[in-house]
């Protein structure tokens, strides 16, 4: 089963430096994890928020926001798509990962599109 | 035919209904969880397990109890939850759903009637209804319904909530247990005291709100008693080797033991100090002494064990001033090392009042105001101890705050009854 791991984190401020290769370390080492442990099937960091744009479509009118879903301070910087057992394996990878520590993870389970009717 | 008591199974229509009842909610976890492990799905497990039920009534009333009837339920209920699948599937998904092992068709009851049991799976339904995963009240809620066989109906009225939002709030519980795929097993042996902490917890919190019940007008709620007690069985007769487990069963039992006399004839609470205890249950006392003993002699202590050992103090002094509060306070001691809660300072500042007077317990109150500040809890017992200090104009005080945010009717009462005496001695 396919699991998406949400990286919630405060943004880092739009004027600052890259980060620097001792700041990647911990993240390419988790990288490295999840291949070495078979688990791994996608991942990217994500553009800033102020690149996000929300869509809602309600009573037949689509309401485009500008900005991201949530209103909270932590956004959503990254992702992983992991592929794993059950939820306590998917669990067990997302306390791995370096934002874990300072941000949040939202574990979501990917939708099986064969569960849903074909486009026939 | 006869049962055990001699009495004719033939019986009238409303002692069959009876019968029927107790032998459904026995047997409920045990075929729900071999259900599960076969579908693969909680929900089709239920709604399987209803039908089967309902099938049940009939034919037990028309032929009698069978020799089995959790067999007979579990045949009865895989074929209509099989049933089931391949109607919501029609295809060949359906045979992926099921457990591998598990036929779309019963040609033959994989289960010998002849056999004395059927496999014993509850516990892998328990941890997967106390998964941290879950809502902390949708475990509460799950754990009543499938392991205690609680219907719906009487849970939201346990917990004063509408019935729709009950079934909503299961409902929601068993999608997200099937579509995040929460593992339906016992975790290993490191998950283990983690996972089972979490277990525990669903029982202490069944217990905690018949004991102390914290909304609405009655006090206690006996019946979520009872089922937290015997859901701490159940977990003893499934994990004998974890102390802490014993620890649980134990200290329900020494609180359940004073239960008679935690209440007045109004319905009011009486308190440890007031209660009458030639009231208290003897009978639930010594096996919870006893259960204590033999958890502690494992030499694993934990938080359940040490609560339990401070109750069976209390059940065994005489008197309120008889009571060993020396030991007591280094019980709490313990105890605020293994959970370092407010909670746990809180009731350690009473005993330390018992036994060092009433200022020694304030102080210790102090300490905690930041972190317990608007618990009515932390405001009662402060007024409390500064009424027995002499200190009358801040007992009142006090006493206001705890009401400003009490919720239980009954604790509310005894708090204006204590109240007043602060006021009396002000003047």
């Amino acid at each position: 089963m396919q699991y998406m791991l949400l990286i919630a984190s405060e943004p880092a401020p739009a004027d600052a430096p890259p980060p620097a290769p001792e700041e990647m370390k911990p993240w390419f080492d988790y990288d490295a994890l999840l291949h070495e442990k078979g688990v791994y099937v996608d991942g990217a960091p994500l553009h800033g928020p102020e690149t996000a744009t929300t869509i809602r479509v309600r009573d037949g009118e689509t309401i485009t926001t500008d900005g991201p879903f949530a209103e909270t301070k932590e956004v959503i910087g990254g992702y992983y798509i992991i592929d794993c057992d059950d939820l306590d394996q998917a669990n067990h990878f997302a306390a791995l990962c370096p934002a874990a520590h300072y941000g949040s993870m939202e574990v979501r389970p990917v939708m099986d599109m064969s569960e849903l009717p074909s486009p026939e | 035919m006869t049962d055990d008591d001699g009495t004719d199974r033939t019986r009238a229509p409303r002692q069959v209904a009876k019968v029927l009842d107790e032998v459904f909610r026995r047997e409920h976890a045990r075929v729900l969880s071999v259900l599960v492990r076969d579908l693969r799905d909680l929900d089709i497990a239920e709604e399987a397990l209803s039908d089967a039920m309902a099938e049940a009534v009939v034919a037990w009333e028309r032929d009698g109890l069978p020799e089995r009837p959790a067999a007979w339920l579990l045949t009865a209920a895989r074929r209509r939850g099989i049933d089931r699948i391949r109607r919501a599937d029609a295809g060949r998904r359906a045979a992926s759903r099921l457990a591998a092992g598990t036929e779309l068709t019963v040609t033959h009851d994989p289960y010998d009637p002849d056999a004395s049991t059927i496999p014993d799976e509850r516990l892998k339904l328990l941890f997967t209804c106390c998964h941290p995963a879950l809502a902390p009240a949708s475990r509460v809620a799950l754990t009543l319904r499938t392991i205690a066989g609680l219907q719906e109906p009487a849970i939201a009225k346990a917990f004063l909530i509408s019935e729709t939002a009950m079934a909503r709030r299961l409902g929601r519980a068993r999608r997200k247990i099937r579509d995040a795929n929460i593992p339906y097993r016992v975790p290993a042996d490191h998950e283990l005291p983690d996972r089972l902490r979490h277990v525990l917890h669903v029982v202490e919190l069944v217990f905690n709100e018949g004991y102390l019940a914290s909304e609405g007008e009655d006090l206690v709620r006996p019946g979520l008693m009872e089922e937290a007690l015997r859901l701490a069985r159940l977990l003893v007769e499934l994990l004998p080797d974890e102390a802490e487990v014993q620890g649980l069963l134990a200290l329900l039992l020494l609180q359940h033991a004073r239960t008679p006399a935690r209440t007045d004839e109004a319905g009011d609470l009486v308190l440890l100090e007031d209660q009458d205890r030639s009231r208290w249950s003897t009978s639930l006392l010594r096996e919870g002494t006893s259960l204590v003993r033999n958890a502690l002699s494992r030499g694993t202590p934990g938080p359940y064990q040490v609560q339990a050992a401070i109750a069976a103090l209390h059940g065994e002094a005489m008197t309120f001033e008889d009571t060993d509060w020396r030991q007591i306070v280094a019980l709490y001691g313990v105890l605020e090392q293994l959970r370092p809660t407010p909670v746990v300072t809180l009731n350690k500042a009473v005993a330390v009042a018992m036994s060092e007077g009433p200022a020694a317990g304030l102080r210790l109150l102090d300490g905690l105001a930041d972190e317990l500040g608007g618990f009515h809890l932390h405001a009662a017992t402060r007024a409390e101890l500064l009424l027995r200090d002499g200190q009358h104009a801040a007992a009142r005080d006090a006493f206001d705050e705890a009401l400003a945010t009490v919720t239980n009717e009954r604790e509310r009462a005894h708090l204006l009854t204590r109240r007043s005496e602060a006021v009396d001695a002000v003047g």
